[in-house]
Parts: structure tokens; sequence; C-alpha cells
């Protein structure tokens, strides 16, 4: 034994002595975790937040949160002798000044970025495997409200600067406030401390960046991480894997190493892309006036969905009895995202509603074995990438040669045409998966062999799959449609026609699948 | 041709295959020796960082193919960081994934759901404690905590009051009265109709009262263009033509539809464009909107000429200016 392994051990024996944890550390440290490359995303979510907590908590010791005018007189000529507002000036101290502090604002932005990308990104990958399902509906909702929470984190962030960019994004946001009905004018007045852009809002947006936010996110990511633990990782199916088991590696070491390594992995990737790709250079912009712009103004791009919807907006404001409704800042600014962020909190109930499936699952689903929820994914998906192109139809118009015009319609008639189009041909594309699948299974892989006949004919020979490919295509369920009978058992009417109609129509288009292979066509092949 | 196959029933893990690094003890030296070299060039990246922090000057500026003229103190600093984060993660990745057991190891499921005892137990603790609390009974108690826990939440709703004062009516008025000249911005200089040229855009705000400070909050709301058309393009009422000035048209800058400046304006087809949402107005038919999200067009603003042949507004603009809210009228 080495000193190394007899000085933790001693570590274990002096915690135990004092917690009496060694039972319940010598459960946790065997914990098995099951190994797939997807399951890094929601990692690299964990990892890029604790680098925003450290980069964070390094820039705050120079970010004066101030919108007092100052007069810039430091390192960064092209400013000198302007005034602005002490958070702008302090900014570019931090990127000017301070050794690193323009690495660590780089890494912060960056690390942002990838936090919204692997979040997205993880939240897709749940999505299309089922692993929102029974039992981990609550750890569904505390994602999606984490990530509504860091669309909020990541534009209040890059709004600090205070410069000509974020500035215009506060000037939105302070729109869209102002556009709610009857209370908007005050919500604003009272966010802002007044009329916009007053003094107020970056002192208290810093608050709310550095230690309110932080703290639920810090809350929410516990709460999500103990139910991962304590509920088990869901896995892959495959031969071996089963609904009641976890088949992968133990924490200790396995995981300690990958995942403790895969931390320094992600930091100095983040640190790499912040030290060759410059990222809002915030000296270039110029300080925050409300009557200056520049051209090709863009949010970070997980907001740029959102300025999407408000660009391909129609013109549309009610003014009635004295007051104004703003239409054409409430639907795509209010209500369809509040519209997209219910439905997709609420999807693991309406899913379970209309499959009738009241059981636990811990086997993932393949995307093309439920291809009404892989397309409605893909739908959504496209709801959204039609939503950013239009969100940046002025770069685009610049960039392909087009007219902000010819953009613009096209979304606004993409926007009602492609979602529903990327259903159906994902849904027929899931089926054909499905149906090729089937084949594998019956008929076996082309091996690329040729075989020619006596009478002259050429066939290709096919390898039969083995058993663990074959059960590999074959495990999943193919549930049938749910049947809600006008008349339940004992013979009485069940209340809400209408409703079970519509519940069983849908439930049919939920379950619609190719026949997997069934032990008796396995059987019918083996004796060709 | 027959084989067994039963695809519902399951063949259980496929076979361990093991690695080179698990039998052959030289592949175990060199996976070892690659961790350690990773180590070793982390540590020398934390070496790189330390030099670059205390020895590269913040002004020296290098030739980097692809990259250009780099500045060489951020350049190495961020390379350091990388090398000295990086190596540490693949070492201990490398390690993991060649010297360490890689064995898949099965653990079970426990079902969530409890026996059906413990749970009918649980169950009737509920019940028991809620009727010993007698809630059910006491309808007295229950109104009457509904009520005080309804409006305990109030008291820090209304500490937030103070947050800001009413709106009242500034989002209504500007600084703009009956005979405010129209200085320059940037340079606060009052302007003459021929100082502007036919097709030319000028940015005004309204000249200060002695002693009194530029602030942001008055740009927000003041900002005007200054547009110079030929006056026979105008498609105005007589009204609106009236609020022109030698064919020199005067419109808020702030959009209509969430406040951006609209800051582009292009000469030839004579339309203003906020590069925000791209709402965009037609300079000769009073800023009327012919693309895009706004529903209005911009304020115009009435000008004319004081004694000393200066531009000056005829009078305050006769609607709020900026982006909508609910007690605008119109």
């Amino acid at each position: 034994m080495s000193t190394g392994e007899k000085a933790l051990g001693s570590v274990a024996n002096y915690v135990d002595e004092r917690t009496g944890a060694a039972a319940w550390m010598k459960k946790n440290l065997n914990k098995v975790f099951p190994d797939h490359w997807s399951f890094m995303l929601g990692e690299v979510t964990l990892y890029s937040f604790i680098i925003l907590l450290l980069s964070g908590t390094f820039l705050t010791f120079w970010f004066d949160p101030s919108q007092r005018e100052v007069l810039y007189e430091g390192e960064y000529q092209p400013l000198n002798g302007l005034k602005m507002s002490a958070a702008y000036a302090s900014t570019l101290h931090i990127s000017f000044d301070i050794r690193g502090g323009l690495l660590m604002r780089q890494i912060h932005h960056w690390a942002a970025l990838l936090f919204m990308a692997a979040m997205i990104a993880h939240l897709l990958r749940i999505f299309f495997t089922g692993a929102f399902r029974k039992p981990r509906e609550f750890n569904w909702i505390i994602g999606v409200g984490l990530v509504t929470l860091g669309i909020v984190e990541g534009f209040l962030g890059y709004s600090l600067p205070d410069d000509l960019l974020s500035g215009t994004g506060i000037r939105i946001a302070e729109a869209i406030l102002q556009a709610i009905p009857v209370v908007g004018t005050y919500l604003a007045f009272f966010a802002f401390g007044g009329a916009f852009p007053g003094e107020a809002f970056i002192p208290r947006i810093f608050t709310v960046h550095v230690l309110l936010l932080p703290g639920i996110f810090l809350a929410l990511i516990t709460v999500h991480l103990m139910l991962v633990w304590y509920q088990k990782h869901t896995q892959f199916p495959g031969p071996g894997r089963t609904e009641k088991n976890v088949v992968g590696y133990s924490l200790m070491p396995i995981y300690m190493a990958k995942a403790g390594g895969f931390f320094f992995i992600v930091f100095g990737v983040t640190a790499f892309l912040s030290t060759v790709a410059s990222i809002n250079p915030i000296w270039l912009y110029g300080p925050y006036t409300p009557g200056q712009i520049s051209a090709g103004s863009q949010p970070d791009w997980y907001m740029g969905w959102l300025d999407g919807l408000v660009r391909m907006s129609p013109p549309i404001e009610t003014h009635a009895f004295g007051h104004t409704i703003s239409w054409n800042i409430l639907i795509p600014g209010l209500i369809v995202p509040g519209i997209l962020f219910t439905g997709m909190a609420l999807y693991p109930f309406i899913e379970s509603w209309l499959t009738g499936d009241k059981r636990e699952h811990h086997l993932l689903d393949r995307p093309r074995n439920v291809p009404n929820r892989t397309a409605l994914g893909a739908m959504s998906l496209t709801f959204i990438v039609v939503t950013v192109i239009n969100g940046g139809n002025d770069i685009i118009a610049t960039n392909f040669s087009l007219t902000i015009n010819q953009i613009m319609w096209a979304s606004r008639i993409g926007i009602f045409v492609l979602p529903p189009l990327a259903f159906v041909i994902t849904k027929r594309l899931c089926l054909s998966l499905q149906r090729a699948d089937r084949d594998l299974v019956l008929h076996g892989k082309e091996s690329g062999t040729l075989l020619r006949l006596p009478h002259g004919e050429f066939v290709e020979v096919h390898q039969p799959l083995n058993a663990h490919e074959t059960f590999a295509l074959t495990q999943h369920e193919q549930k049938p449609a749910l049947v809600l009978p006008t008349f339940d058992d004992h013979g009485v009417k069940r209340p809400r026609a209408m409703l079970n109609k519509w519940r069983t129509r849908m439930s049919s288009a939920v379950s619609e699948q190719i026949q997997k292979p069934t032990p008796d066509d396995m059987k019918e092949i083996e004796h060709h | 041709m027959s084989r067994e196959v039963a695809p519902l029933s399951d063949p259980g893990l496929p076979d361990h295959v093991h690695r080179k690094a698990d039998t052959d003890p030289i592949a175990e030296k060199k996976a070892e020796r690659q961790v350690a070299l990773f180590f070793a060039f982390s540590a020398l990246g934390t070496i790189l960082f330390i030099y670059s922090y205390l020895f590269i000057h913040h002004d020296l500026f290098i030739f980097i193919p692809i990259l250009g003229s780099t500045n060489a103190h951020q350049l190495f600093l961020g390379l350091g960081l990388t090398c000295s984060l990086l190596f540490i993660g693949m070492g201990a990745v490398h390690w993991a994934k060649y010297l360490m057991p890689d064995n898949e190891v099965i653990a079970h499921r426990h079902e969530f759901r409890s026996p059906e005892n413990e749970r009918a137990d649980f169950i009737a603790t509920v019940k028991e404690g809620a009727a010993a609390s007698g809630l059910g009974r006491r309808s007295i108690i229950k109104r009457s905590l509904a009520l005080s826990m309804g409006l305990v939440g109030l008291s820090p709703l209304l500490l937030l009051r103070d947050l800001g004062p009413l709106p009242e009516k500034q989002l209504e008025t500007t600084s703009w009265k009956t005979g405010t000249r129209l200085v320059t911005d940037p340079g606060n200089r009052p302007i003459k109709p021929a100082d502007l040229e036919v097709g030319a855009v000028a940015q005004v705000l309204p000249e200060l009262v002695e002693g009194q400070e530029r602030i942001l909050n008055n740009i927000g709301k003041d900002a005007v263009l200054l547009i110079r058309l030929r006056p026979e393009e105008f498609q105005l009422s007589p009204e609106r033509l009236s609020w022109t000035h030698e064919g020199i048209i005067a419109f808020s800058k702030i959009c209509s539809h969430m406040g951006c400046a609209v800051a582009l304006y292009e000469q030839q087809t004579k339309h203003l464009l906020c590069p925000c949402h791209q709402s965009t107005f037609d300079v000769p038919r009073a800023a009327k909107v012919i693309f895009g999200p706004a529903a209005r067009p911009l304020p115009q603003l009435a000008i004319t000429l004081d004694s000393e042949g200066y531009l000056i507004a005829k009078q305050p603009f006769t609607e709020p200016v900026g982006p909508s809210f609910w007690e605008r009228s119109s």
C-alpha cells in the first residue's frame, strides 16, 4: 500500500469517527453512473456555472455599478476626456488597466454563452430521449426554470457595462415593461426609479445579477443534482440494461477523475476561446446615450429568438377609451414566450395524459421510437430557428445581399408554415427509420458479398444480426393508443365526451408506430 | 439458414473487452507516462501565465498568423491559463480512461413508491395531523388564517413602492417649448436653414437654459432629427406642411415602437430606418410607417424661424414621443 493510499485511509477514518458517515459515504462513493457522451451536456452547464461564479467574483472587485457621470481619463486613448457612467468607465478600467482583467471579462462572457448553449443542448437531450418522464417531472420543471432564469441573468449581465449596445437593450426591455396594460408605466417607473434611463437601474440590476439570481441558481442547481443523485441517472437501453438496474462506472475513482478532469477541460476551452476570440468589445461601442445607436445592434444569441419575434410582429396597436394596448410588443414580447415556456414546463404531464402512462421510466427512448414527441421537438426547434434568423435579419441582409423586407416576409410566412412542415417530415422520418430497423432485424445487414446463383442471378448475402444487436433494436415498447369507451365498466356514461374524444384522437396520433418484429416474425425467418 | 434470435429476451451485457493497458505492461507504462506528460504541460502553462503577468509589457504587440497583430501580454496570459487548466483535465481523463478499472458495474434501482403498508401509515399520519389541528372543524380559524396569509404579502410589496416616483405626465412632455431653439448635438450651436443642404440630416436637441445640464433622461425624450428635402417632395397635409420650413422637417428621433434611436436615413428613398427592429418611416409622408413592427409615425415637431433667423420650435410636440404606454390616448 502506498503512502497516498494510507493517508486517504486515515482521512476516511478521521471523518467517520466524527460523523459516523462510513456506510453512507461508502454507498455514495460506489454510486454507479451510466456512460454516454450526451450525459456530459448537463456537466458542461454546471462547470460553466462554476466558471461564471469564479470569473464574476473577480470582476466585482473593480466594477463600479453606478450611473453617476464621470470624465474618463484612462489607458484607452480614443475615449479619453469623454463623459460616461462610472459603470462604463470601470469596465474600461478592468479591460485596459487590470492585468488579466480583459481575459476574465472575456472568460465571463464566453462562459455565459456556453452556459446557455450547454443548458439548451441538455434540455434537448432530456426532451428527445424522454428523460423527463415519471419520476423526473419535477427536475424537468426546475430545468425549465433554470433556462428562464439563465436568459434573464445573461441579459442583466451584458447590460451592466452601460455601453451603447447594452443600453439599447435596456431601452427595449423598458419598452416591454411599459407595454403591459394598466400597470406597465408604473412598473417601468418603479424599475428605473423614474423616467428612462435614470441613474438607478444599473445599481439595481447589479444586485439582482450578482446576488439574487445566483443565489436562486445555486439553490435550484443543488436540488436538481440531488434529485439526479437520489433518483439515479437514466440510461440508454441495450442488452443487460433494464428499468431495474443502472449499468456504468462507479463514482470513485472513475467519475471523480473523469468529471473532475472534465471541469478543467471546460475551463481550459473557455480560456482558449477567451484568448483568441474577442467578445463584447465595449470600448468600440462607446458609452450609452439614448440619442445614439449603432447599426447591426444584436443581442446575445439566447435572446435572438425574442428579438426576432418582436421584429416580425405586425404593426398593431389598439387605441380605445383613452388607452393604448401595444399588441406589436405584447404578443411577441410576453404572450408567445409565456405560452412557449408554460407549454414546455407542462409537457411531461401532457404526454402522460395522452399516453395514459403513469409508470416509472429509467430507460431512455431512442427518438425514432417516439415519432410524435420527436416531431414536436423538431417543430419547436424550427419555430425558434425561424425567429433567430429573423432576429439577425439586418446582419443576414448585408452578408447575403438580400433586403430586410425579403427576410422579414419569409420569416412572417415561415413561422406559420415551416414548424408544421418540420413536424410532418420528422414524424415520417422517424417511421422510416423504424422501418429500416425492422428490415435490419428481419433481413440482417448487407455484407458486401455478392453471390451468383446457378441460373445467373446475383444476390447479396445478408448477415444476420447477433443477439445483442437484435435486442437493442427490438427492446422498446410499443403501446397501443388509449381507448376511452363512452360508457365505463359500470355502464356509466363518461363525463366530458368532447375532451375524451379529442384525447383518444391525440393518443392514437402519439402511438403511431411501425410494428417491430415479433418473436413469431423471427421464428418465421429462421425457417427461410 | 437457421439462427437463434429471441428479440424479446435480453441476452445480457456483452462480454468485456480488455484494453491494451490492462494486459500489456508496456502499454500500461506508456499510458502512465502520457498522463504524467499532460500534468507536466499544465505546470508549464502556469509558468507561462506567471511570466506573462509579470514580464510581458501590456503594450507589446506581435504578429501572429491568422490572428494578425496581437497584444502579446493578453495572448500569452490567456494561453498560459488555457494550458494550465486544459492539461490537468486531459491528464485526469486520460488516466481514468486508460489506467483505472473499466469494468462496468451493475447497481440496482429501488422503487420510489413505498410499500403499501408504509404508504397507508404515512397517509394516516397526515390525516391524523390535520385532524389534530382541527382545521377542518374550526372554520373561523381557517378563514381568519386565510385572510392574514392573503394580506401578509402586501407589506413587502408595498415596501417596493418607493422604488420610483409615479409617472404623472413625464412620458407625455419633453423639453421642447414654443420658441425653443434647435441646437446641434454635439456642439450646442443654433442652426440656420442655410446650414443644412438638401438631402442632409442632422441631430438636434433643445437649447439649454443658462446653468442647465444636459442629462440622459432629457436626451431620451428630446432627441430630434432634422431632414432637408426639396419642398415639392413633401406629401403632407396643409397643417403638417406648415410645420416644416423651407423643406426642413423635424421628427422625434426616439422610435415610436420601442424607443431606440431612429438613426439610419436613406437619402435615395427618403426612408428612416430603426436599427433595432427595422421599422421604416417615409419622411415625405410625415414619417408614415411603411414597414416593420412600429404602429405609429414618428411624432413631428413644428419648426419655424426666430427674429435672428435661427430654427426654433413653433410649439411643443403635440403627442407623446417614444414607445406606447397604457395611459397614452392616441
